[in-house]
């Protein structure tokens, strides 16, 4: 195929409803995930994320079961999930990993127990497993489009906040900023984030658009601004080229999305070890 | 004029009462070092003074000071090593208590964060990233947030843990300074031949206050014989 014919493709593709509505989604989701993930990964909670995508799995199963609409019956039982994870990654007594780990599994296993129990919906499950394009529809795009005013604006305005309180918590605290609001309003939108992006990229896949993005751009960024701004521009350039990829080569659009973070998160930790190097 | 004024402090810790019927007031210009030995509540008594640990019972007042207007400089831990941020990043961090609602910095921000790096000696590092200095340099940055942030009082929690001889100097040079041109000083320290050559009171601590005045009355005391016993036993032990 020369590049004029997959440029032809990708414009006949990119003209489908369908399409349109996986692209605006997945542009704002990556975006929100990468941006909440430069907070999760570097306050080392970013197991959260994946934890959340498990909820997320066996809340949809669920609401399948019982015929609930999947998106208002998952995103509020995933929100209370967030607090719990929260609460639990900061209790002294009971490790916070092991806690999500526990919710995480407990959650997978009773979706999928659901799934064997009732017929003939194992297409749909699987399709949540391992994500779908043909999955958005207006709500997600709508939900999507709110979801991202949301994170953009609490970065906008609360940057600084943010960047304290992921700094040094108890230096934050001190100062009068309330850490444990942002920490539950960050986790609050990460869980809505996963459970949008989950169907399309799959509950297996939804997490690492947390983790690649701000761990490529810290490989190249060493200011808390640049690695923000780095890792939105990474998570947002990934997801077009994994789902042009998709298009062309007809492989999942989440797997080649986490191939595209993959290669970026690789290429940014070499240019990072040969600025270094170049330095000494 | 008194900063602080805490009456009857008691605090639990994991079920433990680690602090009770803690009194005593920080002055205006003061100069004091928490004594103890290991696990006698310094740093609770700290973060109850900073609110950052729930009192069980009794009371801090800030009386001459806010809250928003007092440096903290946390016990080094491994935060911020290797994480992303400019030293510029950090100091100016210490001035969010000031910004209220605000949510961005203005430009008496800036200049406070260049100001409190000047007095520090440390504006030539202002571009640099925090989490590729060395352990003094750390220290000496989290010492200008700290000051960037206060009006009248810093509060440290040991600042010269784990730092070499000559870094710990150059720190309490610094600290001592600071104090000279009117800082109120509030430090737990380790160090209790340190704090009695520096500090003009000493609070005793140890569940509850052991002692609380002036060095010199405190170097006479047995309590002070008892803790340099005790610190000399743990060094030999350690």
């Amino acid at each position: 195929m020369s590049i004029g014919e997959a440029f032809g493709t990708l414009g006949e593709m990119f003209s489908y409803g369908w399409m349109q509505r996986a692209l605006i989604v997945g542009t704002l989701v990556s975006l929100c995930a990468a941006l909440l993930g430069v907070m999760l990964v570097l306050r080392r909670v970013s197991m959260i994320g994946d934890g959340l995508s498990h909820v997320g799995f066996g809340a949809m199963a669920a609401a399948l079961a019982i015929g609930a609409a999947p998106l208002p019956f998952a995103v509020p039982l995933v929100i209370a999930a967030a607090f719990l994870l929260i609460r639990l990654s900061r209790s002294e007594r009971v490790g916070g990993d092991a806690a999500v780990a526990v919710a995480a599994s407990s959650s997978l296993a009773i979706g999928l127990i659901i799934v064997s129990l009732g017929p003939g919906m194992n297409a749909d499950v699987s399709s949540y497993m391992y994500g779908s394009v043909l999955a958005m529809n207006s709500q997600d795009v709508v939900l999507s489009l709110t979801l991202s005013a949301a994170v953009l604006g609490l970065y906008l305005f609360s940057y600084n906040r943010l960047f304290a309180i992921t700094f040094d918590e108890g230096f934050a605290t001190a100062t009068g900023v309330r850490s444990g609001l942002y920490g539950t309003l960050v986790a609050v939108l990460t869980a809505v984030t996963v459970v949008v992006g989950m169907r399309m990229m799959g509950a297996l896949l939804i997490s690492s658009l947390v983790v690649f993005p701000p761990l490529a751009a810290m490989r190249v960024c060493r200011s808390f601004r640049g690695v923000t701004v780095w890792s939105g521009v990474i998570a947002v350039s990934c997801f077009l080229v994994g789902i042009s990829a998709s298009c062309l080569c007809g492989t999942p659009v989440g797997a080649s999305v986490v191939a595209a973070d993959l290669v970026a998160l690789l290429l940014c930790t070499s240019v990072g070890r040969a600025v270094r190097d170049s330095k000494r | 004029m008194t900063l602080i004024r805490c009456t009857d402090v008691t605090m639990r810790y994991g079920g433990v009462t680690a602090l009770s019927n803690v009194t005593f007031e920080i002055d205006r210009g003061d100069n004091i070092c928490i004594v103890g030995p290991n696990g006698a509540g310094k740093s609770t008594l700290l973060k109850g003074l900073l609110g950052l640990r729930p009192l069980d019972s009794g009371k801090v007042e800030y009386i001459g000071t806010k809250r928003s207007e007092i440096g903290y400089l946390p016990q080094q831990t491994s935060v911020g090593v290797g994480f992303p941020a400019s030293v510029r990043e950090v100091v100016l961090s210490g001035r969010l208590g000031r910004a209220g609602f605000r949510p961005f910095y203005n430009r008496a921000d800036r200049a406070a964060a260049r100001d409190a790096l000047k007095r520090l000696g440390a504006e030539k590092l202002a571009d640099r990233p925090f989490g590729e200095l060395s352990g003094g340099q750390r220290q000496r940055v989290l010492l200008a947030r700290a000051l960037a942030a206060a009006d009248s009082l810093i509060c440290l929690d040991e600042p010269v843990a784990g730092l070499d001889p000559e870094v710990t100097a150059g720190l309490y040079e610094l600290i001592d300074r600071l104090n000279r041109e009117g800082m109120a000083i509030l430090m737990v320290s380790h160090d209790l031949d340190a704090a009695l050559q520096r500090a003009r009171k000493i609070l005793h601590i140890d569940g509850g206050v052991r002692f609380f005045g002036a060095a010199e009355e405190y170097a006479k005391t047995q309590e002070a014989a008892r803790l340099r016993g005790d610190v000399r036993r743990e060094e030999e032990a350690g």
